[in-house]
């Protein structure tokens, strides 16, 4: 326990400095996209593998050029393997994605809040995602799909911007195929053999089959496509309790010290990165945060 | 007849409307099928009527020289298709290609402009309606300029 009048990250009860991070090796580098791409990971100092809870992020430090924050976006029950997906963004992402198998990486987390799985038992589910934000609730769809008894109905609804930035395909097109997940996706413009939906992801919420007085709601993507589809999801009467919102801001120690990502009286690396709408809404009107 | 009329009276966009509007209403409609693949309207030909899509998917297109069409929006079921037969000069500004097989009751612009011209509250009350709609497209067409997904 710290003894500073602020809390600064103090070496924790498993002894673990949350500051230092631990060698990964890189396994895999799988080109999702034109400019996303997902990396797995297995730790290579022989500890035991990272569990997670999903929506849950990591600093990942790419030796000699620097730190960023990636959500993690594999399955919760397959922690020996960890997955990071993301986009080249910049020269940390860069240098990701230009790893070989057997190079380094360093790694610090998991970190911040989980989905609301728990609390989402006996409701109907439905996640909104845009762009790269789907990556941060692919856990939560493996463990949807995994305890799949517990809930109503589970629904995706999935933007991008073309179908060539579709993520995770071959993963959607088999949730797709089950009778108990109902999957859509739409992109903002097409060309070619696209049969799909064109269009925002927010038309897709008038018609989605769900029932909005008992639904819990899990959104990701930018802020302002998260405002947008909070507000069709309102005019449905999904109840702003409900609705769950994964916040982005420019985090750096990720353990709520440095004070880059506070977002009004929170930070997003410790109290977030997920925040339940209604308790962030007031904060989101302030243009100044 | 009376099918129509139960569709119509149950459908989101005529709730409201008085039972004596709706009856001039229903004069004009019409079930109407298109097969996938099928143009339902092209660019520059005139606006005569509008569709409320009751299954299937429609696709709107506009052709672009060696690109070939791109697809701006899909519309689907419960979805209406088309108001340039509310706005002169009446003609399409796109193509509406059939994705998957459509059902749709088609209603007759031509002979719906006479009955608004002659009855200004049927008049407002589809006009406050197709604004509606109008607006949430000029939404979210304005959400696809924003292109928002580019930096996330």
């Amino acid at each position: 326990m710290s003894t500073n009048l602020i809390d600064v990250p103090d070496v924790g009860a498993a002894g673990v400095n949350p500051m230092v991070p631990r060698p990964y090796a890189v396994h895999k580098v799988r080109q999702e996209t034109s400019d996303t791409f997902t990396l797995e990971l297995a730790p290579e100092d022989g500890g035991p593998a990272m569990t997670f809870a999903p929506g849950q992020f990591n600093m990942i430090y790419a030796f000699g050029v620097g730190e960023v924050p990636i959500s993690i976006s594999g399955d919760p029950a397959k922690p020996a393997t960890l997955v990071h997906t993301t986009r080249e963004v910049g020269i940390v992402t860069r240098a990701m994605r230009n790893l070989k198998p057997t190079h380094w990486l360093g790694v610090r987390g998991p970190y911040g809040s989980g989905w609301p799985l728990t609390e989402a038992r006996g409701a109907d589910v439905v996640i909104v995602a845009g762009g790269i934000g789907l990556a941060p609730l692919r856990p939560a769809l493996y463990q949807l799909v995994a305890a799949r008894k517990y809930y109503g109905r589970v629904v995706l609804l999935y933007g991008t911007r073309t179908p060539a930035d579709i993520l995770f395909r071959r993963e959607l097109q088999q949730w797709h195929s089950r009778f108990d997940l109902e999957i859509h996706v739409t992109v903002d413009r097409a060309i070619g053999s696209w049969r799909g939906n064109v269009g925002v992801v927010t038309s897709l919420i008038p018609r989605a089959p769900f029932d909005p007085h008992s639904t819990l709601a899990m959104v990701c993507g930018p802020e302002i496509m998260m405002r947008f589809t909070v507000q069709e999801l309102e005019k449905r009467g999904v109840a702003m309790p409900n609705i769950y919102l994964s916040m982005e801001r420019n985090m750096k120690c990720a353990v709520g010290f440095c004070g880059h990502c506070q977002f009004g009286p929170t930070f997003i690396c410790k109290d977030g990165p997920i925040f339940r709408y209604d308790r962030v809404q007031p904060l989101l009107a302030v243009r100044e945060i | 007849m009376e099918d129509l009329k139960n569709i119509l009276t149950t459908h989101p966009f005529f709730a409201g409307l008085k039972p004596e509007h709706l009856q001039l209403v229903v004069g004009c409609a019409s079930n109407v099928r298109f097969d996938a693949g099928k143009f339902i309207f092209r660019e520059g030909e005139e606006a005569n009527e509008f569709y409320l899509l009751r299954h299937g998917k429609v696709g709107l297109e506009v052709y672009a020289p060696e690109r070939g069409p791109i697809t701006i929006q899909t519309l689907g079921e419960g979805e209406i298709l088309g108001w340039s037969w509310l706005v002169p000069p009446y003609r399409w500004k796109f193509d509406a290609r059939v994705i998957e097989l459509t059902r749709a009751i088609a209603l007759d612009g031509k002979c719906l402009r006479d009955k608004l011209e002659s009855d200004y509250q049927l008049g407002y009350e589809l006009l406050k309606r197709f604004s509606q709609v109008m607006v949430e497209r000029l939404q979210t067409a304005r959400f696809q300029l924003l292109n928002v997904y580019e930096s996330h």
